[in-house]
């Protein structure tokens, strides 16, 4: 299994911003460096939920503002490693949406279960696999705090 | 010009994040990547050589779909090419919201 190592400020930050949003979804984007098995992450860049029309229960961050985000991660001399949402009054396992619209292979996506409003379990899911066809979540540990807190922000859309 | 390659793509393209071409267009910019690169061509194009659906282009900051000349806009050197699969999900399934919260196992989640 895999580790995704992340700062307890991230951390804090992705679960925050969830319960910013709810009851509808949250979005971002994680950015960091990859550390043989898994992830280091060590920032995260909100992004806006696009799909207005049923934000409760979906999120699509538009690909210009991910153009944007990946400019300020080279930036920073860091890489797109995954992203980030929450599922407001929903369990923290990935669904059918999730996986269908999965693309990012090698990447992680991170779930925050907010239930009535509070941020409750949180989950990783690699997207495994060498192409559509083979591609799967495996779920990953997360490792908090195993990360220094990193001082520079994004400059993406604060959702 | 630049192209500027996704991470899950980086792999196929000897693990690079920005490859430069010198081609004329978008089309041109692709097809050349894809030359250079021949494992990124079933990542990025249909069997029928069109773009995947879930696969967007940008030209600097701009969504190749939607100018008029699409993937045959002309480019020039200090122009940048992005590859952007798409994200999106949600815990709908098919539309529809599911149950409501329920308590998941703790030993799950951190």
């Amino acid at each position: 299994m895999s580790t995704l190592r992340i700062s307890q400020a991230v951390y804090d930050a992705i679960r925050a911003h969830g319960e910013e949003t709810y009851p509808h979804e949250c979005c971002g984007a994680l950015l960091g460096r990859s550390s043989g098995n898994g992830w280091r992450i060590e920032a995260s860049a909100r992004a806006g939920n696009t799909r207005t029309d049923s934000a409760h229960n979906r999120y699509q961050i538009a690909p210009v503002e991910l153009v944007r985000i990946e400019r300020e991660a080279r930036r920073q001399g860091l890489e797109i490693a995954g992203f980030y949402h929450s599922h407001p009054d929903h369990p923290a396992q990935w669904s059918p949406t999730d996986f269908a619209e999965a693309h990012w292979l090698g990447c992680s996506y991170v779930i925050t279960a907010v239930a009535q409003g509070k941020a409750a379990v949180t989950n990783s899911f690699l997207l495994a696999g060498t192409t559509e066809e083979d591609k799967h979540f495996q779920q990953e540990t997360i490792d908090v705090a195993a990360v220094e807190p990193f001082a520079v922000q994004s400059e993406s859309k604060k959702g | 010009m630049t192209i500027f390659i996704p991470t899950p793509l980086r792999p196929y393209a000897g693990g690079k994040d920005a490859v430069n071409v010198s081609a004329g267009t978008v089309n041109g910019a692709l097809d050349e990547l894809t030359r250079n690169f021949p494992d990124l061509r079933k990542h990025l194009f249909t069997g029928e050589g069109k773009l995947r659906a879930f696969v967007n282009v940008y030209l600097n900051d701009e969504d190749v779909r939607y100018l008029p000349q699409k993937e045959s806009t002309p480019v020039s050197p200090s122009d940048t090419l992005s590859i952007i699969p798409s994200i999106a999900g949600g815990s709908a399934t098919h539309g529809e919201r599911k149950n409501a919260f329920r308590c998941e196992n703790p030993s799950s989640g951190v």
